[in-house]
């Protein structure tokens, strides 16, 4: 099932949150909605859910426009919001009879779809206990159990692994890649590049209520400055001088000095390593610590933003 | 229609395991209005079968030591209602000070002589102090009322017993024919009778009736009969209906701001993401919430009856009416405070505050007759007057179904009017 966002905008009194968002998602692959906090991904994510109206724009579950209230489209819809929201104290298999029955589900159906999600996320074994005598992981994968009940179509998960530990963040991951592998649309909001990384096919970029990109996760990677980064640690930092005749070397892109770490991208590491190392010794700066990577979805979102993800 | 249904069974459903499964709302709900109801019952009267009267602890001062104040203050020590305590007017002072007698009761000096004079005469009456707490001033019409008629017997006795007032009588003929403000057709009269009185005190003791010397008596007897379900009012029933309707209201309040959670906290998010329309969201909200008030009310009740005597002398159809209008006002005030609320904190605050001024303006500490007219008059305009009015109809005062009608409409009223106002304030894109 294919999601459209076209031209979406939300205001909240005088603030703008969302100023124009469109994106396609499509069956059987993972659309991450990448962006930092406030940058009006959950909005989106709200607008898209049919929990706000748009002001402008709308949204299209198939074709068919989806609006708030009781909306039958809404049953092609699974969220999975931010927050935790479960009955805390009630066992987990009465949590996901009840979020069954919210979209219709009772008798055998229900209680098939009940052991088949517990079977899914790997918690048949607790489905007696409640939530509150679980860990964070599984927490998380039983909120997300709760959006599969009505086998959604299109599985909206906004932010869902916040606060989870590496190991649990795994079970998620397979979760969602299977979910994907079984044709499912699946838009995923996050401010982790790594988990995008790991599992989106597409990517969108959103800042300040606008889409930056949205493109392949080769494509964003493309906007970064360059291929490879290499981070140079010195006691006495670089003088401006320095960085600026750094600056202009050829195959250079970007020289960046944060208190001694100096980030120089390039695109050939092999051969500027040693021009950069060689000219900063000529003028008496001594380098403590090389390091090199691939450039990543930072360093694409620092280049079309000019800020990093993790900025508040 | 049908999956709709299953949904709104879903949501009461939840609403009313998440209750039972929480202790602490249970113990809050159902054991706390049943303790304070108890507690406010056995002060007020209990079950009823209780008959004995608490004695109204009273110092006696007799300055006087005359056989008249001796045997007034005798007479005053077998009174039922009055612990009577012979002090020094110091020692009696000082305890009414210190609040541990309610009122001392000061004969002077010259009482037993002055006072059978004073009858018949408009000065030189003998001053009787009244020493009373100012906290405790309703035992002074009490005590008022006791002493004048012990005095008023004992002084007549005196004036018509044989012997010892003939002085007096004398003295009031020879007052008489001496006064310029009598006419003479009043001072023939007064005359006759006081010469009649004369004439009875001085006959020969074998010639007089048995009962002489009696003086005057009340000139009535008084039986007290209770008017209400039985041989016994019962004040537990309306502790019961008053500790149940503040609490009820509490867990109505905190179904509201349990709603205000829930939008913090996702959950509520998560509901409106599900192809549901708001009124069976907020309609399946209202449902739990009047279901709970019913099963709270249903226990505190039992538990009442079981233990406390407390009966449905009236129409059990007109209580089950009352009960089911006062669960909807609670269900709908709990989606009003939701509505209107923003924090948590501050809601819950407010809420608490609102919920004790509407119960106690609605009598449901003490009864409305109580309150002074101007307060009757206002208490009509707040809702708990009515479900502690329509409960105490069915219950102890035996009241027929028609006398349920009133509270109910009313209560169905505001129940209307607190919807609409949720409906129209709730926020629904605030999460």
């Amino acid at each position: 099932m294919r999601l459209d966002a076209e031209h979406l905008e939300k205001r909240f009194g005088t603030a703008t949150a969302v100023a124009e968002v469109s994106f396609t998602a499509a069956p059987g692959a993972v659309l991450g909605l990448l962006g930092p906090n406030g940058a009006g991904k959950s909005t989106t994510v709200g607008m898209l859910a049919g929990l706000l109206r748009p002001d402008r724009g709308s949204v299209r579950i198939g074709g068919v426009p989806l609006s708030t209230g009781a909306d039958p489209t809404k049953r092609r819809l699974g969220l999975v919001p931010q927050e935790i929201a479960l009955l805390d104290d009630l066992p987990a298999r009465m949590n996901l009879e009840f979020f069954g029955a919210l979209y219709g589900l009772a008798g055998r159906a229900l209680a098939a779809r009940v052991a088949a999600v517990l079977e899914l996320t790997s918690l048949k074994d607790r489905a007696r206990d409640p939530p509150k005598e679980f860990s964070g992981g599984m927490r998380r994968r039983l909120n997300i159990a709760c959006a599969l009940l009505h086998e959604p179509e299109i599985l909206l998960l906004d932010e869902p692994t916040v606060g989870v530990d590496p190991q649990s963040r795994n079970a998620i991951f397979e979760t969602i890649e299977a979910l994907a592998a079984a044709g499912r649309t699946l838009i995923y909001t996050t401010h982790y590049m790594e988990e995008v990384e790991r599992l989106c096919d597409r990517v969108v970029v959103i800042d300040h209520g606008r889409v930056l990109a949205d493109d392949t996760l080769e494509g964003v990677l493309a906007r970064a400055p360059a291929a490879n980064m290499l981070s140079l640690d010195y006691a006495v930092p670089p003088d401006s001088a320095a960085l600026s005749e750094l600056s202009a070397m050829p195959g250079i892109t970007r020289v960046e000095l944060a208190g001694t770490r100096l980030t120089v991208a390039a695109a050939d590491l092999g051969s500027t390593a040693p021009r950069v190392l060689e000219h900063l010794a000529a003028r008496g700066f001594s380098c403590r610590q090389l390091t090199s990577r691939r450039a990543n979805l930072e360093d694409a979102f620092l280049a079309l933003t000019g800020r990093t993800l993790r900025d508040p | 229609m049908s999956s709709t249904l299953t949904a709104f069974r879903a949501l009461v459903r939840k609403d009313l395991v998440t209750f039972l499964r929480d202790r602490r709302a249970l113990v809050v709900s159902v054991l706390t209005p049943i303790v304070i109801a108890a507690f406010f019952g056995s002060m007020f009267g209990g079950d009823g079968s209780d008959t004995s009267v608490s004695r109204i602890p009273v110092a006696i001062v007799d300055q006087d030591g005359s056989d008249l104040s001796k045997a007034i203050v005798a007479d005053l020590a077998t009174e039922t209602s009055l612990d009577t305590i012979p002090l020094s007017e110091a020692a009696a002072r000082e305890r009414v000070r210190a609040g541990k007698l309610h009122a001392a009761i000061v004969f002077p000096q010259g009482f037993g002589a002055e006072a059978p004079r004073a009858l018949f005469r408009g000065s030189g009456k003998p001053a009787i102090e009244l020493l009373y707490d100012p906290s405790q001033s309703f035992v002074r019409p009490i005590i008022e009322g006791l002493l004048t008629q012990h005095i008023m017997q004992r002084v007549t006795r005196a004036l018509f017993s044989a012997g010892g007032s003939i002085g007096i009588v004398d003295q009031a003929l020879a007052n008489v024919k001496d006064s310029a403000t009598l006419d003479a057709g009043s001072r023939a009269d007064l005359v006759t009778l006081l010469e009649a009185v004369r004439r009875y005190q001085t006959r020969p003791a074998a010639e007089q009736p048995s009962d002489r010397g009696n003086g005057l008596s009340l000139p009535f007897t008084l039986t007290n009969v209770a008017i209400s379900t039985g041989p016994h009012y019962n004040s537990y029933a309306h502790s019961f209906a008053g500790m149940s309707v503040q609490f009820i209201l509490f867990m109505g309040i905190d179904a509201g701001v349990v709603l205000l959670l829930m939008r913090q906290q996702g959950f509520w998010r998560r509901l409106r993401a599900a192809p549901l329309s708001r009124g069976v969201l907020l309609g399946s909200r209202v449902a739990g919430t009047t279901l709970i008030a019913l099963v709270i009310l249903s226990i505190v009740y039992l538990v009442a009856a079981i233990f406390f005597r407390v009966r449905i002398a009236g129409s059990a159809a007109g209580f089950v009416g009352v009960a089911v209008a006062f669960a909807l006002l609670a269900a709908t005030t709990g989606l009003m405070v939701a509505a209107v609320g923003r924090s948590v904190a501050a809601t819950r605050g407010l809420s608490v505050f609102a919920v004790l001024i509407l119960v106690m303006l609605g009598g449901a500490w003490v009864p409305v007759f109580v309150f002074p007219a101007w307060l009757q008059r206002v208490s009509a305009f707040v809702p708990t007057r009515w479900a502690v009015d329509g409960l105490d109809a069915m219950t102890w005062r035996g009241l027929a179904f028609e006398a349920a009608l009133q509270p109910i409409a009313i209560m169905l009223g505001w129940a209307a009017l607190f919807a609409m106002i949720a409906v129209w304030r709730f926020d629904w894109e605030a999460d």
